[in-house]
């Protein structure tokens, strides 16, 4: 081997020369392909087909901005629209969250590490079973739910199939998970904390919130900066649980734009590929005001090297 | 250390963390525990709106023995292994090479790569759901193993790219220039300088896309139907149609769907939460 990479330098010198500059190329050929193929070039399609009529059998007929005129005036897509503001907002709940569930476990007595692994639990399990254990948290009949707020003499809830509770039912599904892997990121987050500073602050007479406000959180920016990237992609993401919980219900009350897309161009409503393409456009365009600002902060840090 | 180390504290105050750890721990838990106790209950308990007393009998070993017997449930399980462990050996391949190609070398298309997969790997799937679809249609994958396994790979391969391409660049990079100096091809630096160093990434990374993947529901949905090819994520809503109202069996089911990422979280633990903030903060 080491015998025939010898005559190798020797007999191609063009390779040997220039080796460092096609070595990145080649490695990164199989992958960069793959990603192309498959996700990247669709994201134009999908912009191409939401000019289109299609049924994802016949012939596409071209029909301009017609499907987004269509949006305009569409009911469902507002409520969609409305709901997805409304798992934005509540879901971020999930860093205070986890970072308060972080502080609460940051200590170091015995058994510790196996409390922290059960509280992130939640996480490594699959949302459809999640969706499924907290549809019977909420169930009328039977739910934990209403068995706790008849033990403090609260009247009962049907959470799920009241159209004013059903999304922040769902979110708060939602919530479980995510605020376990928020609460992950934290804890390592807080290994990584200097502990000259808050002797430091100590010292200074810092206590408590301040010391937490004005010591902790600032070195926590990292953290904080992943905790909101993953949270704001998985509230823009959701689907597993509507699908699970209510499959958008009651009388699509519960839809958000993921859904709704899903639910115009595969599902029993029918096959209109181009429609939901144009509602995939307008998530997407939403989802891109966030891409652009991780990708700007990530080169700013990269700069900053 | 903050907030103050336990043993640093007034006595009453240790006492009180430590008996609320479990009860908060019980209750963070509860909706779980809840399922744990459905699936040993005998069906009567449910018929009888005994839900949440103790279960009248133990029947742990009728329900997951029915799962197991009386389902498609160890088809869709089956299935769930032979999308998960192709995904996890194919995507974690191709990230190392484009992960030491992002990291290593320097050249002026290096950070717009970077971007690219980093951004592709947060685009909403909703986008790529007609598309993929029909091309998977088109080579006449849908509804196989192979085609939910093709584009798994590929677009975990801008997830796993972040990942190994920050964990390549926080490596000393003296070794590779010494192993340059010394004449070795970049070949070689990368089989038996940078790969043995990525040891602990590969490990991490490995468990975390394994967990990504056995969880999906949403392309399963889409690429995939019936028995012979869906994972158990969506075999498990037709399990559930199959036992409707049979809690403590669903109970079972999901038990059975949720367990192999989760016993792989705790023998991997470790890795694993490297896995989430290593490849993340860092």
């Amino acid at each position: 081997m080491a015998q025939a990479s010898v005559t190798e330098i020797r007999q191609s010198s063009w390779w040997h020369r220039n080796q460092q500059q096609l070595t990145p190329w080649l490695f990164l050929a199989p992958g960069i392909l793959f990603f192309l193929f498959y996700v990247i070039f669709p994201i134009f399609q999908s912009f191409n087909l939401s000019l289109y009529e299609w049924d994802g059998l016949g012939k596409a007929e071209f029909v301009g901005l017609y499907n987004y005129e269509e949006l305009y005036w569409d009911d469902a897509f507002y409520t969609s629209l409305k709901n997805n503001v409304l798992w934005l907002l509540l879901y971020l709940l999930a860093i205070p969250a986890g970072l308060f569930i972080a502080l609460f476990l940051n200590q170091t007595v015995t058994g510790i590490r196996l409390y922290k692994s059960l509280f992130f639990f939640p996480f490594v399990i699959s949302q459809v079973v999640v969706g499924l254990v907290f549809t019977w948290f909420y169930d009328p009949t039977f739910g934990l739910l209403n068995v706790l707020l008849g033990a403090v003499g609260l009247p009962p809830l049907n959470v799920l199939g009241d159209e004013n509770t059903v999304t922040i039912g769902i979110i708060v599904a939602g919530l479980w998970p995510q605020t376990a892997y928020c609460m992950i990121l934290y804890l390592t987050g807080l290994n990584a904390v200097d502990p000259e500073q808050i002797e430091a602050g100590r010292l200074d007479g810092a206590k408590g919130w301040r010391m937490l406000w004005y010591i902790i959180v600032p070195q926590l920016r990292p953290a904080t900066f992943i905790a909101f990237v993953v949270t704001i992609i998985g509230a823009l993401r959701s689907f597993d649980l509507i699908s699970v919980m209510t499959n958008g219900g009651p009388f699509g009350a519960s839809r958000v734009l993921s859904f709704y897309m899903f639910e115009v161009a595969l599902s029993e409503y029918g096959f209109r590929m181009g429609y939901g393409a144009a509602i995939a456009v307008v998530l997407f365009l939403i989802m891109l005001a966030f891409i652009a600002y991780f990708l700007w902060s990530m080169y700013k840090e990269e700069k900053a090297r | 250390m903050f907030p103050t180390p336990i043993e640093r504290t007034s006595r009453s105050w240790q006492i009180t963390y430590q008996s609320l750890l479990p009860l908060a721990l019980i209750l963070w838990l509860l909706p779980l525990i809840a399922v744990a106790i459905f699936s040993v209950k005998p069906d009567a308990d449910f018929s009888n709106a005994n839900y949440w007393g103790w279960p009248s009998s133990f029947e742990g070993f009728t329900n997951y023995a029915l799962v197991f017997t009386g389902s498609d449930m160890p088809q869709y399980l089956l299935n769930s292994f032979k999308i998960t462990i192709p995904t996890v050996i194919g995507a974690v391949g191709l990230s190392c090479m484009t992960g030491f190609a992002l990291g290593v070398y320097k050249f002026k298309a290096n950070i717009w790569i970077f971007f690219m997969f980093v951004a592709g790997n947060f685009v909403p799937f909703q986008i790529l759901m007609v598309p993929v679809r029909d091309l998977t249609l088109q080579m006449g994958l849908y509804n196989t193993i192979t085609g939910l396994v093709l584009f798994h790979i590929a677009f975990q391969t801008g997830f796993c790219t972040l990942f190994m391409r920050n964990f390549i660049r926080a490596l000393p990079f003296e070794l590779i220039e010494a192993a340059r100096v010394e004449g070795v091809s970049e070949w070689r630096i990368f089989w038996y300088v940078v790969l043995p160093l990525m040891k602990p990434a590969i490990a991490a990374l490995s468990v975390l896309i394994f967990t990504f993947i056995w969880n999906d529901y949403f392309w399963a949905v889409v690429l995939t139907q019936g028995v012979e090819s869906q994972p158990v994520t969506a075999g498990i809503t037709s399990f559930n149609a199959q036992y409707r109202a049979a809690y403590h069996l669903m109970s079972a089911g999901s038990i059975v769907a949720a367990l192999p990422p989760v016993a792989m979280f705790f023998l991997m633990q470790r890795h694993f939460i490297a896995g989430l903030t290593l490849g993340a903060v860092k």
